[in-house]
């Protein structure tokens, strides 16, 4: 392994111009929580010579109502601070859920709205510095895909990489459409969720399309936030703190018994949250039942691909999407491992 | 502290002067960026209760709180902390008596080892002062960040359930 500097330097900005500022050096890394970037460093993943640390922002520090009857959530809130905030719980339970079945109460003390976002996958190989890893090292191979890969893509993975995205929150973000607001060096823009995070195709060492030195700083949910029929399922090894095998956020709009809209998003399954609109449309104007959300599972799923420990995947996540779409129908109906506490 | 862009690189790291207040005393420190919280609490301040278990957030040894909210300090920077009250299990208890969930845990047996129990008193006193949990389910969920390797979960629940119930807590 060639030799690696473990020392770092600290600074603090007054505003966002002069954060990206420091970022002239490309190895500098933002600092928010720290829950992520920190145990990469210790793992010798990252190894940044400047950490600029992003707590202070006010831009980056607060929730905001927009004009268009959304809400906004500053990049360096506290996920537990967005989870049991009134407007959260009230307005998009289904994003409430979603981060309070992710992680512990302590690194949901710490973990930030933005750095969720930027969480590196939690596949073993790429963690492993005595093996390959095309995402760690590009080029150099993947031990996963003929190795122990339970934990593994079904769904848009590549020859190079079969990582998939650890996060909770964004599955529910995925599924409620929110947008990403980002600062860099050429000014500000904002990205649909679902043009945020990218497949690995040819570059797995490319979690996102984020651009060197550019600074997530906000996260901004729609008007519409479904919170009479939604469901966040998490089905893991563990019944807590541990990383989804295949977890599904989904959101309803409901008129009688018939579904107007419907949003289903799926983790633990890709390199990104998967959706299909394809799916979503399918179930406009259908029956609620667990024949339609079957068949809804069977578009969503097409093109699934198991390896030899994952393939249990492909039925574990159809059985999600129909058991899930049942509990949306009326959330009070929520089985154990739809809700965080049971 | 601001540091000018052009000055950026390359530059000796510098080493920071923080001031932590734990347990309710002030501590003015030396310390370079990268020395975690948990590293700056038991190696420069000797306050060892604080314990590394995996020092990579996955054990919940090293909880303290940290302005009212339970923390892993193993991924905190302690230069991260500067200003911050900060409280270690050293500062649960009076000098007369053990604090009411420390007296919990030695009733219910909800330790042997005794590694994990300074994080999870820290921890379960953070999930007591946040109050989101009424049943015992609840508790169990929103404790499920602290790893007992000796099996005492059911005894370490049951301590704090007596506390919460009871309602013997600050």
């Amino acid at each position: 392994m060639e030799e690696v500097m473990n020392s770092f330097n600290f600074l603090t900005a007054p505003d966002v111009p002069t954060a990206i500022q420091l970022t002239n050096n490309q190895l500098s890394a933002f600092i928010a929580g720290g829950t992520n970037l920190l145990d990469l460093w210790k793992y010798n993943l990252v190894n940044p010579t400047a950490l600029i640390d992003i707590n202070q922002l006010a831009a980056l520090s607060e929730f905001r109502e927009l004009e268009n009857g959304g809400f906004r959530l500053g990049a360096a809130v506290k996920n537990a601070e967005t989870a049991y905030h009134p407007i959260i719980e009230s307005r998009y339970p289904l994003l409430s859920r979603a981060i309070l079945a992710g992680a512990s109460a302590q690194i949901r003390n710490m973990a930030s709205n933005g750095g969720n976002l930027l969480q590196r996958t939690r596949c073993y190989y790429f963690y492993d510095h005595q093996v390959p890893c095309n995402k760690r090292i590009p080029g150099s191979g993947c031990p996963a895909r003929d190795g122990y890969n339970r934990m593994h893509a079904i769904l848009g993975a590549s020859e190079a990489c079969i990582a998939v995205f650890p996060s909770d929150m964004c599955v529910a973000l995925a599924a409620l459409e929110a947008r990403i607001n980002i600062t860099g060096g050429d000014g500000e823009r904002s990205l649909a969720f679902s043009d945020f995070h990218r497949l690995p195709g040819e570059r797995p060492d490319l979690d996102n399309n984020l651009k060197p030195g550019e600074l997530i700083t906000s996260i901004d949910l729609p008007a519409k936030g479904f919170p009479l029929n939604y469901s966040y399922l998490k089905l893991r090894d563990r019944h807590s703190y541990a990383f989804a095998l295949v977890s599904v956020a989904t959101a309803l709009e409901m008129d009688g018994n018939t579904i107007k809209e419907a949003r289903i998003a799926l983790g633990g399954v890709a390199h990104k949250p998967w959706r299909s609109l394809e799916a979503e449309e399918f179930l406009r104007e259908k029956t609620a039942c667990r024949e339609n959300f079957a068949a809804a599972a069977d578009i969503i799923l097409q093109g699934a691909v198991g390896l030899e420990y994952n393939r249990f995947k492909i039925k574990l996540a159809k059985n999600a999407i129909i058991r899930n779409g049942m509990m949306a129908i009326d959330p009070d109906s929520q089985l154990p491992g739809a809700q965080p506490s049971l | 502290m601001e540091t000018d862009p052009q000055n950026l690189q390359p530059q000796p790291v510098e080493t920071h002067l923080i001031t932590l207040k734990i347990n309710g005393q002030n501590h003015s420190i030396s310390i370079r960026p990268w020395v975690s919280l948990l590293d700056c609490l038991r190696d420069h301040l000797n306050l060892t209760g604080t314990k590394k278990g995996c020092d990579h957030g996955q054990c919940g040894a090293c909880t303290v709180i940290c302005g009212g909210k339970r923390i892993l300090s193993c991924l905190s920077l302690a230069v991260m902390k500067d200003g911050a009250e900060i409280t270690t299990v050293e500062g649960i208890a009076t000098e007369s008596s053990l604090h009411p969930l420390q007296q919990a845990f030695i009733d219910h047996d909800a330790f042997q080892c005794g590694y994990c129990t300074p994080g999870q008193l820290c921890s379960a006193l953070g999930l007591l002062s946040e109050g989101r949990a009424s049943s015992r389910e609840e508790v169990k969920e929103l404790m499920s960040g602290n790893l007992c390797r000796c099996g005492a979960n059911v005894g370490i629940i049951d301590a704090i359930m007596q506390v919460k119930d009871g309602g013997s807590y600050e």
